[in-house]
Protein backbone atom coordinates (compact mmCIF):
# COMPACT_ATOMS: atom_id res chain seq x y z
CA UNK A 1 0.00 0.00 0.00
CA UNK A 2 1.35 3.35 -1.06
CA UNK A 3 -0.15 6.56 0.19
CA UNK A 4 0.34 9.68 -1.84
CA UNK A 5 -0.24 12.98 -0.15
CA UNK A 6 -2.30 15.44 -2.14
CA UNK A 7 -2.44 19.17 -1.53
CA UNK A 8 -5.66 20.75 -2.80
CA UNK A 9 -5.41 24.46 -3.38
CA UNK A 10 -8.60 26.30 -4.27
CA UNK A 11 -10.34 29.39 -2.97
CA UNK A 12 -13.79 27.80 -3.32
CA UNK A 13 -14.65 25.87 -0.11
CA UNK A 14 -17.00 23.56 -2.02
CA UNK A 15 -14.25 22.57 -4.40
CA UNK A 16 -11.82 21.79 -1.62
CA UNK A 17 -14.36 19.78 0.32
CA UNK A 18 -15.56 17.89 -2.74
CA UNK A 19 -12.07 17.00 -3.95
CA UNK A 20 -11.02 15.95 -0.46
CA UNK A 21 -14.06 13.70 -0.08
CA UNK A 22 -13.50 12.05 -3.45
CA UNK A 23 -9.80 11.41 -2.86
CA UNK A 24 -10.35 10.07 0.65
CA UNK A 25 -12.01 6.90 -0.65
CA UNK A 26 -10.23 6.74 -3.97
CA UNK A 27 -8.00 3.70 -4.54
CA UNK A 28 -5.86 2.88 -7.52
CA UNK A 29 -4.96 -0.75 -8.04
CA UNK A 30 -1.70 -1.59 -9.74
CA UNK A 31 -1.94 -5.37 -10.11
CA UNK A 32 1.35 -5.56 -12.02
CA UNK A 33 3.15 -4.35 -8.94
CA UNK A 34 0.81 -5.81 -6.36
CA UNK A 35 0.28 -2.27 -5.15
CA UNK A 36 -2.65 -0.16 -4.10
CA UNK A 37 -2.45 3.59 -3.96
CA UNK A 38 -4.53 5.67 -1.60
CA UNK A 39 -4.43 9.36 -0.78
CA UNK A 40 -4.03 11.59 2.19
CA UNK A 41 -5.13 15.19 1.72
CA UNK A 42 -4.41 18.67 2.93
CA UNK A 43 -6.11 21.81 1.68
CA UNK A 44 -5.26 25.45 1.26
CA UNK A 45 -7.64 28.32 0.45
CA UNK A 46 -5.05 30.87 -0.56
CA UNK A 47 -1.75 30.98 -2.35
CA UNK A 48 0.00 32.06 0.82
CA UNK A 49 -1.35 29.10 2.72
CA UNK A 50 -0.38 26.80 -0.14
CA UNK A 51 3.20 28.05 -0.16
CA UNK A 52 3.47 27.59 3.60
CA UNK A 53 2.16 24.02 3.36
CA UNK A 54 4.45 23.26 0.43
CA UNK A 55 7.34 24.51 2.50
CA UNK A 56 6.34 22.52 5.58
CA UNK A 57 5.93 19.18 3.86
CA UNK A 58 6.21 18.32 0.21
CA UNK A 59 3.08 16.68 -1.17
CA UNK A 60 3.23 14.08 -3.91
CA UNK A 61 0.36 15.61 -5.85
CA UNK A 62 -0.66 19.22 -6.08
CA UNK A 63 -4.18 20.05 -7.29
CA UNK A 64 -3.77 23.70 -7.94
CA UNK A 65 -6.30 26.33 -8.86
CA UNK A 66 -4.93 28.56 -11.57
CA UNK A 67 -6.63 31.66 -10.31
CA UNK A 68 -6.13 32.41 -6.63
CA UNK A 69 -6.93 35.63 -4.77
CA UNK A 70 -3.40 36.40 -3.61
CA UNK A 71 -0.66 34.49 -5.41
CA UNK A 72 -0.78 33.44 -9.04
CA UNK A 73 -1.07 29.67 -9.57
CA UNK A 74 1.94 29.70 -11.85
CA UNK A 75 4.08 31.08 -9.07
CA UNK A 76 3.09 28.23 -6.78
CA UNK A 77 3.71 25.83 -9.64
CA UNK A 78 7.26 27.04 -10.08
CA UNK A 79 7.86 26.79 -6.34
CA UNK A 80 6.61 23.21 -6.33
CA UNK A 81 8.99 22.35 -9.15
CA UNK A 82 11.97 23.26 -7.04
CA UNK A 83 11.19 20.31 -4.80
CA UNK A 84 13.78 17.56 -4.78
CA UNK A 85 11.25 14.77 -4.84
CA UNK A 86 9.05 15.59 -7.79
CA UNK A 87 5.69 17.07 -6.99
CA UNK A 88 3.20 16.40 -9.76
CA UNK A 89 0.91 19.32 -10.36
CA UNK A 90 -2.56 19.24 -11.90
CA UNK A 91 -3.77 22.71 -12.77
CA UNK A 92 -7.43 23.41 -12.10
CA UNK A 93 -8.96 26.27 -13.95
CA UNK A 94 -12.31 27.79 -14.65
CA UNK A 95 -10.84 29.57 -17.59
CA UNK A 96 -10.53 26.49 -19.67
CA UNK A 97 -8.81 27.70 -22.69
CA UNK A 98 -6.17 25.97 -24.68
CA UNK A 99 -3.85 28.83 -23.92
CA UNK A 100 -4.05 28.40 -20.15
CA UNK A 101 -3.55 24.65 -20.46
CA UNK A 102 -0.53 25.07 -22.71
CA UNK A 103 0.90 27.71 -20.44
CA UNK A 104 0.51 25.53 -17.35
CA UNK A 105 2.00 22.40 -18.93
CA UNK A 106 4.78 24.45 -20.48
CA UNK A 107 5.61 25.64 -16.98
CA UNK A 108 5.84 22.13 -15.65
CA UNK A 109 2.28 21.08 -14.73
CA UNK A 110 1.63 17.41 -15.40
CA UNK A 111 -1.97 17.88 -16.54
CA UNK A 112 -4.90 20.21 -16.26
CA UNK A 113 -8.53 19.95 -15.26
CA UNK A 114 -11.26 22.30 -16.41
CA UNK A 115 -13.92 23.53 -14.01
CA UNK A 116 -16.57 22.40 -13.60
CA UNK A 117 -15.53 18.75 -13.59
CA UNK A 118 -17.26 15.55 -12.59
CA UNK A 119 -15.87 13.27 -9.88
CA UNK A 120 -14.90 10.84 -12.67
CA UNK A 121 -12.94 13.52 -14.44
CA UNK A 122 -11.10 14.27 -11.23
CA UNK A 123 -10.33 10.64 -10.42
CA UNK A 124 -9.25 9.94 -14.01
CA UNK A 125 -6.80 12.81 -13.95
CA UNK A 126 -5.53 11.91 -10.50
CA UNK A 127 -5.17 8.29 -11.57
CA UNK A 128 -3.01 9.26 -14.52
CA UNK A 129 -0.85 11.48 -12.35
CA UNK A 130 -0.52 8.93 -9.54
CA UNK A 131 0.42 6.13 -11.91
CA UNK A 132 2.98 8.35 -13.55
CA UNK A 133 4.44 9.29 -10.19
CA UNK A 134 4.51 5.70 -8.99
CA UNK A 135 6.37 4.48 -12.07
CA UNK A 136 8.75 7.39 -11.98
CA UNK A 137 9.68 6.74 -8.35
CA UNK A 138 9.99 3.01 -9.02
CA UNK A 139 12.38 3.73 -11.87
CA UNK A 140 14.39 6.11 -9.71
CA UNK A 141 14.70 3.49 -7.02
CA UNK A 142 15.82 0.81 -9.46
CA UNK A 143 18.33 3.20 -10.95
CA UNK A 144 19.73 3.96 -7.51
CA UNK A 145 19.99 0.26 -6.70
CA UNK A 146 21.74 -0.38 -10.00
CA UNK A 147 24.21 2.38 -9.26
CA UNK A 148 24.88 0.90 -5.84
CA UNK A 149 25.51 -2.57 -7.27
CA UNK A 150 27.81 -1.05 -9.86
CA UNK A 151 29.67 0.92 -7.23
CA UNK A 152 30.21 -2.17 -5.12
CA UNK A 153 31.41 -4.09 -8.15
CA UNK A 154 33.91 -1.40 -9.06
CA UNK A 155 35.08 -1.16 -5.44
CA UNK A 156 35.85 -4.84 -5.25
CA UNK A 157 37.32 -4.79 -8.73
CA UNK A 158 39.72 -2.04 -7.70
CA UNK A 159 40.72 -4.13 -4.70
CA UNK A 160 41.32 -7.15 -6.92
CA UNK A 161 43.48 -5.10 -9.27
CA UNK A 162 45.43 -3.35 -6.55
CA UNK A 163 46.27 -6.46 -4.55
CA UNK A 164 48.52 -8.06 -7.21
CA UNK A 165 50.12 -4.71 -7.92
CA UNK A 166 50.90 -4.24 -4.24
CA UNK A 167 52.32 -7.77 -4.01
CA UNK A 168 54.52 -7.31 -7.07
CA UNK A 169 55.64 -3.87 -5.94
CA UNK A 170 56.66 -5.24 -2.57
CA UNK A 171 58.63 -8.10 -4.09
CA UNK A 172 60.47 -5.56 -6.23
CA UNK A 173 61.19 -3.42 -3.16
CA UNK A 174 62.49 -6.45 -1.31
CA UNK A 175 64.73 -7.22 -4.26
CA UNK A 176 65.81 -3.59 -4.62
CA UNK A 177 66.72 -3.55 -0.95
CA UNK A 178 68.65 -6.85 -1.36
CA UNK A 179 66.76 -8.06 1.69
CA UNK A 180 67.80 -11.66 0.99
CA UNK A 181 71.36 -10.91 0.00
CA UNK A 182 73.11 -10.21 -3.29
CA UNK A 183 72.55 -13.54 -5.06
CA UNK A 184 69.73 -13.41 -7.58
CA UNK A 185 68.87 -17.05 -6.91
CA UNK A 186 67.56 -16.06 -3.48
CA UNK A 187 64.80 -14.15 -5.22
CA UNK A 188 63.64 -16.88 -7.62
CA UNK A 189 60.43 -17.61 -5.77
CA UNK A 190 59.61 -13.89 -5.63
CA UNK A 191 60.08 -13.62 -9.37
CA UNK A 192 57.88 -16.67 -9.93
CA UNK A 193 55.20 -15.31 -7.62
CA UNK A 194 55.31 -11.92 -9.32
CA UNK A 195 54.88 -13.53 -12.73
CA UNK A 196 51.97 -15.56 -11.37
CA UNK A 197 50.28 -12.44 -10.01
CA UNK A 198 50.78 -10.64 -13.32
CA UNK A 199 49.23 -13.60 -15.09
CA UNK A 200 46.30 -13.53 -12.68
CA UNK A 201 45.82 -9.85 -13.31
CA UNK A 202 45.81 -10.36 -17.06
CA UNK A 203 43.18 -13.08 -16.70
CA UNK A 204 41.08 -10.80 -14.55
CA UNK A 205 41.15 -8.20 -17.31
CA UNK A 206 40.14 -10.80 -19.91
CA UNK A 207 37.25 -11.96 -17.70
CA UNK A 208 36.24 -8.38 -17.19
CA UNK A 209 36.06 -7.86 -20.94
CA UNK A 210 33.96 -11.02 -21.28
CA UNK A 211 31.63 -9.76 -18.60
CA UNK A 212 31.32 -6.40 -20.30
CA UNK A 213 30.65 -8.11 -23.62
CA UNK A 214 27.83 -10.13 -22.08
CA UNK A 215 26.36 -7.20 -20.20
CA UNK A 216 26.41 -5.01 -23.29
CA UNK A 217 23.15 -6.73 -24.17
CA UNK A 218 21.29 -7.73 -27.27
CA UNK A 219 22.92 -5.42 -29.74
CA UNK A 220 26.28 -7.12 -29.44
CA UNK A 221 24.83 -10.59 -29.91
CA UNK A 222 24.75 -12.40 -33.20
CA UNK A 223 23.22 -15.82 -32.75
CA UNK A 224 23.63 -18.31 -35.60
CA UNK A 225 23.13 -22.03 -35.91
CA UNK A 226 26.41 -23.39 -34.53
CA UNK A 227 27.94 -26.80 -34.88
CA UNK A 228 29.03 -27.52 -31.34
CA UNK A 229 31.56 -30.27 -31.83
CA UNK A 230 34.22 -28.05 -33.36
CA UNK A 231 33.49 -25.27 -30.88
CA UNK A 232 33.99 -27.67 -27.97
CA UNK A 233 37.16 -29.09 -29.51
CA UNK A 234 38.62 -25.61 -29.80
CA UNK A 235 37.79 -24.88 -26.18
CA UNK A 236 39.48 -28.11 -25.14
CA UNK A 237 42.57 -27.18 -27.16
CA UNK A 238 42.92 -24.00 -25.13
CA UNK A 239 43.20 -25.82 -21.81
CA UNK A 240 45.17 -28.81 -23.15
CA UNK A 241 48.56 -27.32 -22.29
CA UNK A 242 47.74 -26.82 -18.65
CA UNK A 243 45.93 -30.15 -18.44
CA UNK A 244 48.87 -32.06 -19.90
CA UNK A 245 51.32 -30.40 -17.56
CA UNK A 246 49.41 -31.95 -14.71
CA UNK A 247 48.48 -35.19 -16.46
CA UNK A 248 44.81 -34.37 -16.46
CA UNK A 249 42.94 -36.32 -19.15
CA UNK A 250 40.33 -34.45 -21.22
CA UNK A 251 37.38 -36.21 -22.83
CA UNK A 252 34.59 -34.92 -25.03
CA UNK A 253 31.19 -36.39 -25.61
CA UNK A 254 29.44 -34.45 -28.35
CA UNK A 255 27.57 -35.71 -31.39
CA UNK A 256 29.17 -34.44 -34.59
CA UNK A 257 25.74 -33.43 -35.84
CA UNK A 258 24.75 -31.49 -32.72
CA UNK A 259 23.80 -27.90 -33.48
CA UNK A 260 22.41 -25.07 -31.39
CA UNK A 261 21.23 -21.57 -32.24
CA UNK A 262 23.54 -19.37 -30.22
CA UNK A 263 26.10 -16.61 -30.16
CA UNK A 264 29.48 -18.18 -30.79
CA UNK A 265 31.37 -15.89 -28.43
CA UNK A 266 29.01 -16.58 -25.55
CA UNK A 267 29.19 -20.35 -25.94
CA UNK A 268 32.98 -20.20 -26.21
CA UNK A 269 33.22 -18.23 -22.99
CA UNK A 270 30.81 -20.56 -21.22
CA UNK A 271 32.57 -23.77 -22.20
CA UNK A 272 36.06 -22.34 -21.67
CA UNK A 273 35.23 -21.12 -18.20
CA UNK A 274 33.82 -24.47 -17.16
CA UNK A 275 36.84 -26.30 -18.57
CA UNK A 276 39.34 -23.88 -17.03
CA UNK A 277 37.84 -24.42 -13.58
CA UNK A 278 37.70 -28.18 -14.04
CA UNK A 279 41.41 -28.27 -14.95
CA UNK A 280 42.57 -25.69 -12.41
CA UNK A 281 40.85 -27.29 -9.47
CA UNK A 282 41.77 -30.84 -10.47
CA UNK A 283 44.31 -33.19 -8.99
CA UNK A 284 47.35 -34.43 -10.86
CA UNK A 285 46.37 -37.38 -13.03
CA UNK A 286 42.66 -36.54 -12.83
CA UNK A 287 40.08 -36.30 -15.59
CA UNK A 288 37.77 -33.70 -17.06
CA UNK A 289 34.76 -34.90 -19.02
CA UNK A 290 32.83 -32.45 -21.14
CA UNK A 291 29.47 -33.59 -22.52
CA UNK A 292 27.21 -31.58 -24.80
CA UNK A 293 23.82 -33.04 -25.60
CA UNK A 294 20.50 -31.83 -26.94
CA UNK A 295 17.80 -31.36 -24.36
CA UNK A 296 14.50 -30.68 -26.07
CA UNK A 297 15.14 -27.66 -28.24
CA UNK A 298 17.88 -26.61 -25.88
CA UNK A 299 21.39 -27.62 -25.01
CA UNK A 300 22.76 -29.43 -22.03
CA UNK A 301 26.36 -28.76 -21.19
CA UNK A 302 27.92 -30.85 -18.49
CA UNK A 303 31.46 -30.61 -17.19
CA UNK A 304 32.58 -33.27 -14.74
CA UNK A 305 35.93 -33.29 -13.00
CA UNK A 306 37.76 -35.47 -10.52
CA UNK A 307 39.15 -32.45 -8.75
CA UNK A 308 39.40 -31.18 -5.23
CA UNK A 309 35.65 -30.62 -4.97
CA UNK A 310 33.92 -28.32 -2.54
CA UNK A 311 31.95 -28.48 0.66
CA UNK A 312 28.32 -27.35 0.53
CA UNK A 313 29.42 -24.27 2.42
CA UNK A 314 31.93 -23.47 -0.30
CA UNK A 315 29.49 -24.01 -3.18
CA UNK A 316 26.97 -21.60 -1.70
CA UNK A 317 28.50 -18.38 -3.03
CA UNK A 318 29.83 -19.85 -6.24
CA UNK A 319 28.04 -17.57 -8.71
CA UNK A 320 28.74 -14.34 -6.88
CA UNK A 321 31.16 -11.93 -8.48
CA UNK A 322 34.70 -12.16 -7.13
CA UNK A 323 33.80 -15.19 -5.03
CA UNK A 324 36.67 -17.60 -4.62
CA UNK A 325 36.88 -20.75 -2.57
CA UNK A 326 39.72 -20.24 -0.15
CA UNK A 327 41.39 -23.22 1.39
CA UNK A 328 44.80 -24.89 1.48
CA UNK A 329 44.19 -26.60 -1.86
CA UNK A 330 43.15 -23.48 -3.73
CA UNK A 331 45.87 -21.32 -2.25
CA UNK A 332 48.10 -21.36 -5.31
CA UNK A 333 45.36 -21.51 -7.91
CA UNK A 334 45.08 -18.17 -9.66
CA UNK A 335 41.67 -16.88 -10.63
CA UNK A 336 39.59 -13.76 -10.95
CA UNK A 337 36.52 -14.99 -9.12
CA UNK A 338 34.47 -13.92 -12.12
CA UNK A 339 34.42 -17.15 -14.17
CA UNK A 340 31.24 -18.69 -12.85
CA UNK A 341 29.36 -15.43 -12.52
CA UNK A 342 30.07 -14.95 -16.23
CA UNK A 343 28.80 -18.47 -16.90
CA UNK A 344 25.67 -17.73 -14.91
CA UNK A 345 25.03 -14.54 -16.86
CA UNK A 346 25.30 -16.42 -20.17
CA UNK A 347 22.95 -19.13 -18.91
CA UNK A 348 20.48 -16.39 -17.96
CA UNK A 349 20.69 -14.92 -21.46
CA UNK A 350 19.50 -18.29 -22.75
CA UNK A 351 16.72 -18.57 -20.19
CA UNK A 352 18.48 -21.61 -18.80
CA UNK A 353 19.52 -23.03 -15.49
CA UNK A 354 22.73 -24.12 -13.87
CA UNK A 355 23.43 -26.59 -11.12
CA UNK A 356 26.56 -27.65 -9.30
CA UNK A 357 27.15 -30.96 -7.61
CA UNK A 358 30.31 -31.32 -5.65
CA UNK A 359 31.90 -33.62 -3.13
CA UNK A 360 34.97 -32.34 -1.31
CA UNK A 361 37.97 -34.42 -2.30
CA UNK A 362 36.15 -36.22 -5.11
CA UNK A 363 35.16 -33.72 -7.75
CA UNK A 364 32.64 -31.33 -9.16
CA UNK A 365 30.01 -31.50 -11.87
CA UNK A 366 28.59 -28.34 -13.35
CA UNK A 367 25.48 -28.76 -15.46
CA UNK A 368 24.16 -25.89 -17.53
CA UNK A 369 20.98 -26.17 -19.55
CA UNK A 370 20.41 -23.50 -22.19
CA UNK A 371 17.00 -22.98 -23.76
CA UNK A 372 17.07 -20.43 -26.55
CA UNK A 373 19.27 -17.53 -27.53
CA UNK A 374 16.26 -15.33 -26.91
CA UNK A 375 15.52 -16.85 -23.56
CA UNK A 376 15.94 -13.62 -21.71
CA UNK A 377 13.18 -11.07 -21.76
CA UNK A 378 15.52 -8.48 -20.35
CA UNK A 379 13.24 -8.02 -17.36
CA UNK A 380 14.62 -10.72 -15.14
CA UNK B 1 44.97 -24.70 8.92
CA UNK B 2 47.49 -24.01 11.65
CA UNK B 3 49.26 -20.72 11.54
CA UNK B 4 52.79 -20.77 10.27
CA UNK B 5 55.39 -19.61 12.72
CA UNK B 6 58.72 -18.25 11.66
CA UNK B 7 61.45 -17.74 14.18
CA UNK B 8 63.14 -14.43 13.54
CA UNK B 9 66.73 -14.43 12.49
CA UNK B 10 69.20 -11.88 13.66
CA UNK B 11 70.51 -9.67 10.95
CA UNK B 12 72.32 -6.38 10.92
CA UNK B 13 71.69 -3.95 13.67
CA UNK B 14 70.60 -5.31 17.01
CA UNK B 15 67.02 -4.58 17.73
CA UNK B 16 65.75 -4.13 21.25
CA UNK B 17 62.31 -5.48 20.36
CA UNK B 18 63.82 -8.54 18.72
CA UNK B 19 62.20 -11.86 19.42
CA UNK B 20 58.79 -10.37 20.03
CA UNK B 21 55.87 -12.01 18.27
CA UNK B 22 54.20 -10.26 15.35
CA UNK B 23 50.91 -11.72 14.22
CA UNK B 24 50.23 -11.04 10.54
CA UNK B 25 46.74 -11.76 9.21
CA UNK B 26 46.13 -11.41 5.49
CA UNK B 27 44.38 -13.48 2.84
CA UNK B 28 47.03 -12.63 0.27
CA UNK B 29 49.69 -15.35 0.40
CA UNK B 30 52.27 -12.99 -1.08
CA UNK B 31 51.73 -10.37 1.58
CA UNK B 32 52.31 -13.06 4.21
CA UNK B 33 55.45 -14.23 2.44
CA UNK B 34 56.76 -10.67 2.30
CA UNK B 35 55.98 -9.91 5.92
CA UNK B 36 57.68 -13.09 7.05
CA UNK B 37 60.79 -12.04 5.21
CA UNK B 38 60.74 -8.38 6.19
CA UNK B 39 59.84 -8.82 9.84
CA UNK B 40 61.80 -12.06 10.22
CA UNK B 41 64.89 -10.29 8.94
CA UNK B 42 64.32 -7.54 11.46
CA UNK B 43 64.50 -10.14 14.19
CA UNK B 44 60.86 -10.74 15.04
CA UNK B 45 59.06 -14.00 15.56
CA UNK B 46 56.41 -13.91 12.85
CA UNK B 47 53.12 -15.79 13.02
CA UNK B 48 51.06 -15.66 9.85
CA UNK B 49 47.38 -16.49 9.47
CA UNK B 50 45.47 -16.53 6.22
CA UNK B 51 42.02 -15.81 7.55
CA UNK B 52 40.18 -14.28 10.42
CA UNK B 53 39.13 -17.77 11.49
CA UNK B 54 42.70 -18.98 11.70
CA UNK B 55 43.74 -15.87 13.60
CA UNK B 56 40.89 -16.22 16.09
CA UNK B 57 42.05 -19.74 16.85
CA UNK B 58 45.59 -18.57 17.38
CA UNK B 59 44.74 -15.65 19.65
CA UNK B 60 42.48 -17.80 21.78
CA UNK B 61 45.63 -19.46 23.07
CA UNK B 62 48.44 -17.00 22.56
CA UNK B 63 49.04 -13.33 22.91
CA UNK B 64 50.90 -11.66 20.06
CA UNK B 65 53.02 -8.68 21.08
CA UNK B 66 51.70 -6.80 18.07
CA UNK B 67 49.32 -7.61 15.20
CA UNK B 68 49.13 -6.52 11.58
CA UNK B 69 45.67 -7.15 10.16
CA UNK B 70 44.20 -6.88 6.66
CA UNK B 71 40.60 -5.68 6.42
CA UNK B 72 38.98 -7.50 3.48
CA UNK B 73 39.43 -11.24 3.93
CA UNK B 74 36.76 -13.97 4.02
CA UNK B 75 34.18 -11.23 4.23
CA UNK B 76 34.62 -7.54 3.64
CA UNK B 77 34.48 -6.84 7.37
CA UNK B 78 36.50 -9.81 8.63
CA UNK B 79 39.43 -7.57 9.56
CA UNK B 80 37.27 -5.17 11.54
CA UNK B 81 35.77 -8.02 13.53
CA UNK B 82 39.18 -9.50 14.21
CA UNK B 83 40.56 -6.13 15.32
CA UNK B 84 37.67 -5.79 17.70
CA UNK B 85 38.33 -9.21 19.23
CA UNK B 86 42.06 -8.59 19.42
CA UNK B 87 41.65 -5.31 21.28
CA UNK B 88 39.09 -6.83 23.59
CA UNK B 89 41.30 -9.75 24.51
CA UNK B 90 44.66 -7.99 24.49
CA UNK B 91 43.91 -4.28 24.98
CA UNK B 92 47.55 -3.35 25.44
CA UNK B 93 48.95 -5.17 22.40
CA UNK B 94 49.38 -2.68 19.57
CA UNK B 95 47.45 -3.22 16.37
CA UNK B 96 48.20 -2.14 12.81
CA UNK B 97 45.55 -2.25 10.11
CA UNK B 98 47.28 -2.96 6.82
CA UNK B 99 44.92 -2.48 3.92
CA UNK B 100 44.33 -1.23 0.42
CA UNK B 101 40.68 -0.58 1.19
CA UNK B 102 40.42 3.18 1.42
CA UNK B 103 41.02 4.32 -2.10
CA UNK B 104 38.81 1.84 -3.89
CA UNK B 105 35.72 2.46 -1.86
CA UNK B 106 36.12 6.16 -2.33
CA UNK B 107 35.67 6.39 1.40
CA UNK B 108 38.47 8.31 2.96
CA UNK B 109 39.18 6.71 6.21
CA UNK B 110 42.17 7.45 8.29
CA UNK B 111 43.07 6.67 11.83
CA UNK B 112 44.02 10.25 12.53
CA UNK B 113 41.91 11.15 15.51
CA UNK B 114 41.59 9.21 18.71
CA UNK B 115 37.91 8.58 17.97
CA UNK B 116 38.65 7.11 14.59
CA UNK B 117 41.33 4.88 16.04
CA UNK B 118 38.93 3.70 18.68
CA UNK B 119 36.36 2.91 16.03
CA UNK B 120 38.73 1.01 13.79
CA UNK B 121 40.35 -0.51 16.89
CA UNK B 122 43.76 0.11 15.41
CA UNK B 123 46.71 2.11 16.59
CA UNK B 124 48.03 2.70 13.11
CA UNK B 125 46.59 2.44 9.65
CA UNK B 126 49.07 1.45 6.97
CA UNK B 127 48.12 1.55 3.32
CA UNK B 128 49.25 -1.12 0.91
CA UNK B 129 51.77 -1.19 -0.53
CA UNK B 130 54.11 -0.03 2.22
CA UNK B 131 57.89 0.05 2.10
CA UNK B 132 59.56 -2.74 4.09
CA UNK B 133 61.45 -0.24 6.25
CA UNK B 134 58.23 1.58 7.01
CA UNK B 135 56.57 -1.59 8.27
CA UNK B 136 59.55 -2.44 10.46
CA UNK B 137 59.81 1.07 11.85
CA UNK B 138 56.08 1.23 12.70
CA UNK B 139 56.26 -2.13 14.47
CA UNK B 140 59.32 -1.00 16.43
CA UNK B 141 57.81 2.33 17.28
CA UNK B 142 54.57 0.82 18.59
CA UNK B 143 56.38 -1.83 20.61
CA UNK B 144 58.71 0.77 22.14
CA UNK B 145 55.82 3.11 22.90
CA UNK B 146 54.06 0.37 24.81
CA UNK B 147 50.35 0.45 25.56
Amino acid sequence: MTTFSALIVDDEPGMRLGAERILKDFRILLPDFGEEISFSTRTAATGGEALALLEAERPDLLLLDYKLPDVHGLEILSSSLRAKNNVLTVMITAYASLEVAINATKNGAFDFLAKPFTPEELTNTVRKAAEHLFLERKAQKLEAEKRQVRFQFVSVLAHELKSPLAAIENYLRIMAGRVSGDALAAYDSMIDRSLLRIDGMRKLIVDLLDLTHIESGQKARSPTLMSLRSLAEEALEKVRGEAESRNVALTLDCDAALTFFCDRGELEILISNLLTNAVKYNRDGGTVALALTAEGDGLRCECRDTGIGMTSEETAGLFKEFYRVKNAKTKNVPGSGLGLSIVKKIVDLYGGSIAVESVAGEGTTVRAVLKTAHGSTGLS
Amino acid sequence: MAPEILQGKETGMRNKEMGKTVLVVDDDADVLEQQKLILGNAGFRVVVCESRKEAEEYISGERPDISIVDLMMETSDAGFVLCHHLKKKYPDAPLIVFTSVSAETGIEFDAVTRDERAWIKADVLLHKPARPEQIVSEVNRLLRAGP
